[in-house]
């Protein structure tokens, strides 16, 4: 892999760029791997990259039925945090973000990771106890985390309106949270990934799964049948569909989950804002893009689109916290089909068939985790056990009760 | 003041401006006049204004390039101060006296920008640099994202509130038709005949389409029958026409949303009812699209100099609004439809030249540029452009056979204008957004709605120029079969339409034969040399970056759009996307449609946000609930506590109080006298039916068939995962009758789940429920002297042999009915005072009059927390979160181990969920009793120097009890149980650590004796 930096784009800038490798092969599948991840997401890519390069597994294909990124990945508002509750979720999400602090330079991409802050309003007394609460659980987890007044809410934020229907009472501050580049996720893992040997295949859906005395030894695929050692299966939205073919089921539903952004203007909030009280969030893009998301869909579906009244309560809610930006546009909105499991809480683990492991169900909010949770993937899967920041995440919770109920404790979503 | 000679650009005669009616503007501070009937870009067109913007990346400078919403340059700063509006396009508005827009994105002028040096460098920044650098050092990243970000965004959003009103609105019809052009104006006649209601929504100020741009003379018969179907369907009730109004999304089951300009037009503010914009919210049981094609520039080197325009918005400006874009005029096209703009423009005595890159052009049209003395290049193409700040000549060569290289003689040619034309591109996008598929169609070069994807829940048809069809005639026809066909899919008879007869000799012949030549060569190789090739002008986006995706493997369109940012900026790609697609099909050596087609997504061009809120702002945004006794509250200096919609009276300042003061003196009046509190808030469902109580079993973990009538028993409700969900006393009426009470924030979350249950789970069960929460206002008196305030007011037998604890009973008080619950959330003598909501106000004042004698003190909901916080009464929410069940805060005597079954019962014998040592709700006392821990703060199991430490429990509660004289906390404690009688060590954030001491939740009259009394 030829490096990326200043030098070459120099050196290419003179040869018309001319001299630039391709991010990633585009190999024909072999017939075998010792690992195969399916789903080309973040998190596949991550896992797949971590798989090659710290746990010495030789022989790893991700297999992406689209183009890599084109999953919740290529679609979610970028927030990272790790400002949870509980202390599973700490564990994952802090994880995540210490490799983030180091990942453009890691995989000598620049995933534009932007620790500008983030921000949770309260605006009620409830608000209040429940920042509180994550305020002091986060900072004995070691975690930053700062309460901050309506006046230096307003020094952050200048043009908020802190008198809104539930006046801004206070707010929590996560200063090493922000935003990154959701794109560059997924392309610098591929580069990583590819330049350390694995084989990335897009284009190709796993239509099943050979297994063989309860235990997998392959997939099949629109490509034909690739045979593998172990296999981890990594496709968000349409994880109850692969764990219907290995013959089990998921506590998962899937829903749309719509966003939209503004026409780009010139920067006007610096950090991300995430209002519980007045149901929105919005941060600025680099290119000048407000970026909002909206709730999740009432009905399941597996159809990237979701309902207009969902978009149209996050315009109402942002226009009431932010007066100004009434006379901005909308330019574009989507959806993406995020994965929830009954806790909200993802789920990496073991399953009923030797080998095959799942990670998924990280719904609404899994885009911050994406190194923490392809690294722990990557280690629980070489072991062939599930490692300690990997565990409480199993799916024996939904027997035995020990939900990491992060939504119902702290209602905070994303 | 502007300026009284004519614009040097205005023609002396047509155009559908009003001359009369000269209106004044200014643009950069500079001013211009032009006509009611002209938008900006007209406008400064006309006064020879040619630089308008700044692109995003280079800084290059631009002109106008369209006249219509796909315009990617003219982007403007509308107005100043709060009425100020970023990145509107100089295309779409309708110039009104005293306008005045800026230029955005340039710094310190238009016409001197510093940003330009991004241009000169711009070898070394190309597509997706920003990915290969700024990664040294790592910590540098923020500080170059601020720049990166100054130097991003366009225009500058206002930073004060809109001062405008929006309003939003639905509408209901059989066939809504988008887009009044030809085929639109047929398709709604043919509708409307039917008897259908129509609504025709179109973009435009006036109907007409395409023809609005077409020469006077030109097609008057169309015209004719257009003016004359446009005044039918006027005068037709059925009918609704809408104009400047751009339908801007297709949702499932034909639910689209429109955007009206109602008064954008107008002077801001100067009209004092109409909003500025409506947004239209519509169901449509049929659509018919008709929304036109757009045409596209050729990629040629330096294509985007300001002076360079499409073909036909260059027609559009001499036709409609009589300004002739320049003197001396190259037209560049690879199909016929431009010819109309050369013979136009020479006509109108411009000097024009034809360079058409086909070797082979109809030969009337050949004739027709001999007659008309225009000089014709065929075979040719423009492998330069020279000028900057607007196009000052043009190089052209002969093509080679296959339109890969130029050779031969080159030839200049002076020119301030050039008009050219890639072809057209069908507006598929609403089709696509209804979920249609797109099928590429060879002949025209371009993709159109595949009919047999219409996709069930969204019955549509497209005709006209979206469908890809070009000729007047034709689009006429094809949108009267649609309009029919629509009419007759929603159930009407269908009718025929009378549509003109066809006139070949003067029928509009769309683009002919058109030759794609997608990317235009120079002498150089594409991505070499200074020349750039562009395709998206807004994103500065280039064929050589296509070529550098597609070298680096970012292959699939997506991934080419999100790499190059191609087809993102404000105009969505409306012009550039089929480029981009056909040049990197070029690339891989594949078919346009094996590339694929970009997913077109909503909406089809921005929509302001003000008018997708509506009405639903400031005051009217989320309303705000009141009880009947709140202006007594407001009266008596209450501070206000948001709970759910509601406000709460939180506390009653005396004088300077503060809330400390404030609910220490109401908390003392409580337990030594009586205290009133407005309960009006908490939610209330009636339930009613045969199996109601049936139904309560199940819902609570506690028996319910043996409440007496006239019982109240306190009851919790559990989810499925056997977690607290929602608590509240509920009363029996009668004997199939109960009155539930719940959490003021819970009301509406429990009533639906009790839905969901009897309507999904156990639809046999008879049971009705309904909401009463705003029928019954409540007053609350609690306190030893309660039962003496009251008994002055009613002649209900209070004693406790009549009346005990834990019932309900019916009478008069004040003279009015009401129904009294003798349940207690504070530990004392407690009533709860039941009137319909209308005699609520009465009600309080009555009490309040009456309870001088008694001292009696109003008391908010701060009061209350304190007051049950001593009697170990949690509240759901704060002292349980979701994780919590009633065995871990000490309630396992409300679940019943007799019933079969109630909702969550299973969950309660899960393994984690049944086990020891969970957290647990105990009492802190802490060391200090002066000391009052903050809620939310944590046990530890281990004082650490720093954290991270291992906690084990968190504070839910915390007060200063006035009654004990010490502060007091609940708190989830793991193992709590076992541990009381503990010291456990709290952690603050700031580093101190307390020390309490584990006890029971119950700090008050634990035998409960009070309210028994
Ligand atoms: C609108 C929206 C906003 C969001 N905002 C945030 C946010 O601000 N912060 C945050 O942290 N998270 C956010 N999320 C959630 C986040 O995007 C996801 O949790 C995360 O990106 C999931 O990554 P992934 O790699 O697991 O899944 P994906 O990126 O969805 O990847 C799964 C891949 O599996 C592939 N696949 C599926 N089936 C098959 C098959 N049979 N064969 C082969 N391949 C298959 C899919 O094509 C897809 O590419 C948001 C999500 C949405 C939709």
């Amino acid at each position: 892999m030829k490096a990326y930096s200043l030098l070459a784009l120099a050196r290419n800038g003179l040869a018309w760029q001319k001299d630039w490798q391709r991010a990633w092969r585009s190999p024909d599948p072999a017939a075998a791997y010792d690992v195969v991840i399916i789903g080309g997401g973040g998190h596949g890519l991550a896992t797949a990259y971590y798989l090659a390069t710290q746990c010495g597994v030789n022989k790893v294909a991700v297999i992406e039925k689209g183009w890599l990124g084109g999953g919740n990945t290529g679609r979610n508002t970028t927030i990272v945090r790790s400002n949870y509750l509980l202390d599973a979720s700490a564990g994952i999400y802090e994880h995540a973000i210490k490799l983030w602090e180091g990942l453009s330079q890691e995989l000598n991409y620049n995933v534009m990771f932007s620790q500008r802050g983030l921000l949770h309003l309260a605006h009620s007394v409830h608000d209040m106890q429940e920042i509180g609460r994550r305020g002091n659980a986060i900072h004995l987890n070691g975690i930053d985390s700062e309460f901050l007044t309506p006046q230096q809410v307003q020094q952050m934020v200048p043009f908020i309106n802190l008198n809104c229907r539930y006046p801004v009472m206070g707010g929590l501050l996560q200063k090493r949270g922000g935003t990154a580049r959701h794109d560059a996720v997924a392309w610098g893992y591929a580069r990583g990934a590819d330049a350390a040997g694995v084989d990335i295949i897009q284009n190709c859906e796993v239509t099943g799964f050979q297994i063989e005395n309860n235990k997998v030894v392959g997939v099949d695929t629109t490509r034909g049948r690739i045979g593998a050692g172990k296999v981890g299966v990594v496709t968000a939205g349409h994880s109850s569909v692969l764990a219907e073919m290995a013959g089990f089921r998921l506590p998962l539903e899937s829903y749309p989950l719509q966003a939209w952004v503004s026409e780009p203007i010139k920067p006007i909030i610096d950090c991300v804002v995430m209002s519980n009280g007045i149901h929105v969030y919005v941060s600025q893009s680099d290119k000048g893009e407000l970026v909002v998301g909206a709730g999740s869909d009432a009905y399941n579906s597996y159809s990237q689109r979701g309902s207009f009244d969902l978009i149209e309560h996050t315009v109402g809610p942002l226009v009431e916290l932010f007066p100004l930006f009434s006379r901005l546009r909308m330019l574009r909105q989507w959806a993406g089909i995020v994965d929830v499991t009954v806790d909200r809480s993802p789920i990496l683990s073991k399953t009923p068939v030797e080998n095959l492991f799942f990670n998924c169900g990280w719904g609404t909010g899994g885009f911050k985790a994406t190194p923490g949770s392809g690294h722990a993937f990557a280690h629980s899967i070489a072991a062939g056990s599930m490692n300690e920041i990997a565990a409480p995440f199993s799916i024996d919770r939904f027997n035995s009760g020990a939900l990491i109920d992060e939504g119902a404790a702290a209602a905070v979503a994303h | 003041m502007s300026d009284e000679r004519e614009a040097p650009n205005r023609l002396p005669a047509g155009g559908s401006i009003d001359r009369d009616r000269p209106l004044s503007f200014t643009f950069d501070g500079k001013s211009y006049s032009g006509y009611a009937g002209d938008t900006l870009a007209s406008a400064l067109l006309a006064n020879g204004v040619v630089l308008m913007g700044r692109s995003f990346k280079y800084h290059r400078p631009r002109g106008l390039i369209a006249a219509g919403s796909e315009e990617p340059n003219a982007l403007m700063q509308l107005e100043k101060g709060d009425r100020t509006e970023p990145n509107t396009r100089a295309t779409c508005i309708e110039l009104y006296s005293g306008l005045s827009a800026t230029s955005q994105n340039r710094w310190p002028s238009l016409s001197f920008d510093i940003g330009a040096v991004n241009s000169l460098v711009s070898r070394f920044i190309p597509a997706g640099f920003y990915y290969k650098t700024f990664m040294w050092p790592a910590s540098m990243w923020l500080t170059y994202e601020k720049f990166i970000r100054k130097a991003a965004g366009l225009g500058v959003s206002p930073t004060a509130p809109d001062p405008d009103r929006y309003e939003n609105t639905h509408a209901h019809c059989e066939v809504l038709v988008v887009g009044a052009g030809p085929a639109g104006i047929a398709a709604a006649a043919a509708a409307a005949a039917s008897g259908a209601r129509v609504l025709l929504i179109d973009e435009q100020n006036e109907a007409g389409g395409s023809l609005l741009a077409s020469a006077t003379g030109e097609q008057e018969p169309v015209r004719a029958w257009i003016a004359d179907a446009v005044e039918q369907l006027q005068s037709n009730p059925d009918v609704t026409i809408l104009k400047r109004t751009t339908v801007t999304g297709y949702f499932d089951y034909n639910y689209l949303t429109a955007l009206e300009k109602v008064t954008d037009h107008l002077p801001p503010g100067s009209d004092p009812v109409a909003p500025r914009q409506r947004f239209w919210k519509i169901r449509a049981r049929q659509v018919v699209i008709a929304a036109g094609a757009i045409e596209r520039p050729l990629v040629f080197a330096d294509n985007d100099r300001p002076g360079v325009m499409l073909a036909n918005a260059v027609n559009t400006y001499i036709n409609r609004y009589a300004v002739l874009p320049g003197r001396n005029i190259v037209v560049f096209t690879n199909n016929d439809s431009a010819y109309r703009t050369a013979l136009n423009a020479a006509n109108k005595g411009a000097e024009v030249v034809v360079v058409d890159t086909r070797r082979e052009v109809d030969n009337t049209l050949v004739e027709s540029l001999k007659n008309a003395g225009i000089k014709h290049f065929p075979g040719h193409a423009i492998v330069s452009v020279q000028g900057k700040l607007a196009v000052g000549a043009v190089r052209i060569m002969p093509l080679s056979e296959d339109g890969k290289t130029v050779q031969g003689q080159a030839w200049e040619l002076s020119c301030d204008c050039i008009a050219n034309s890639g072809g057209w591109t069908p507006s598929v996008h609403l089709f696509s957004q209804s979920g249609g598929k797109l099928a590429y169609r060879d002949g025209i070069a371009a993709f159109v709605p595949d009919a047999a994807t219409v996709r069930s829940v969204n019955p549509c048809f497209s005709a006209g120029a979206c469908n890809g069809t070009f000729s007047t005639t034709d689009c006429l026809s094809e949108g009267a079969t649609a309009g029919r066909a629509a009419a007759i899919a929603a159930g009407f008879p269908g009718s025929d339409v009378q549509l003109p007869a066809s006139d070949p000799a003067s029928d509009d012949r769309g683009q002919g034969d058109i030759h794609p030549l997608w990317l235009v060569p120079t002498v150089h190789p594409v991505g070499e040399g200074a020349a750039k090739h562009f395709h998206d002008f807004q994103n500065d986006v280039t064929a050589a970056d296509i070529h550098l995706a597609a070298r680096e493997g970012y292959l699939s369109v997506e991934h080419l759009k999100r790499y190059t940012t191609t087809g993102m900026a404000t105009d969505q790609g409306k012009t550039s996307n089929l480029n981009a697609l056909a040049i990197m099909a070029d690339i891989r050596g594949a078919q346009i449609p094996e590339v694929g087609t970009t997913t077109f997504r909503p909406p089809y061009t921005p929509v302001t946000l003000g008018a997708i809120a509506g009405q639903e702002t400031g005051e009217l945004f989320l309303q705000v609930r009141q009880t009947p006794m709140h202006r007594w509250h407001v009266e008596h200096n209450a501070v206000f506590e948001d709970v759910g919609d509601w406000k709460r009276p939180r506390y009653y300042p005396l004088g300077v109080e503060d809330m400390h003061a404030a609910v220490q003196r109401e908390c003392a009046a409580v337990r030594d006298r009586v205290g009133i509190l407005d309960a009006s808030t908490l939610g209330k469902i009636d339930i009613q039916g045969e199996d109601a109580a049936e139904f309560l079993e199940m819902i609570y973990t506690n028996g319910w068939k043996k409440l007496a009538v006239g019982g109240c028993r306190y009851g919790l409700m559990l989810n499925e995962h056997g977690m607290i969900f929602d608590d509240g006393v509920t009363s029996r009426l009668g004997e199939h009758h109960f009155h539930m009470t719940t959490t003021t924030g819970g009301a509406a979350r429990v009533l639906n789940w009790l839905e969901e249950w009897l309507q999904t789970e156990w639809p046999q069960m008879n049971v009705y429920c309904t909401s009463v929460t705003e029928q019954w206002a409540v007053a609350a008196i609690n306190g030893p002297r309660a039962r003496e305030l009251l008994s002055t007011l009613t002649d209900i037998d209070l004693s406790t042999e009549a009346f005990p604890f834990m019932t309900t009973s019916e009478g008069q008080v004040a003279g009015v009915p009401a129904r009294i619950y003798r349940i207690s959330f504070t530990g004392e003598l407690s009533y709860e005072i039941n009137v319909p909501a209308r005699y609520g106000r009465y009600l309080w004042d009555t009490l309040i009059e009456a309870g001088k004698a008694f001292d009696l003190c109003p008391y908010g909901t701060e009061s209350m927390h304190v007051l049950r916080a001593e009697k170990g009464f949690i509240i759901v929410g704060q002292d349980t979160d979701g994780t919590v069940t009633p065995h871990d805060v000490d309630m396992s005597w409300i679940v019943s181990d007799k019933k079969d079954d109630f909702l969550g019962k299973r969950s309660l014998s899960r393994l984690d969920t049944a086990r020891d040592g969970r957290p647990q709700l105990v009492g802190l006392l802490t060391e200090d009793p002066a000391f009052v821990l903050p809620e939310g703060a944590h046990i530890v199991s281990q004082v650490l120097d720093k954290p991270p430490m291992p906690t084990i429990g968190h504070v839910t509660s915390s007060y200063l009890s006035p009654n004990l004289g010490r502060s007091i906390a609940l708190a989830l404690l793991q193992n709590g149980k076992n541990r009381k009688g503990d010291t456990v060590q709290v952690q603050l954030m700031d580093g101190t650590v307390i020390n309490a001491q584990v006890s029971s939740t119950v700090f008050v009259d634990e035998k409960g004796e009070r309210a028994r009394g």
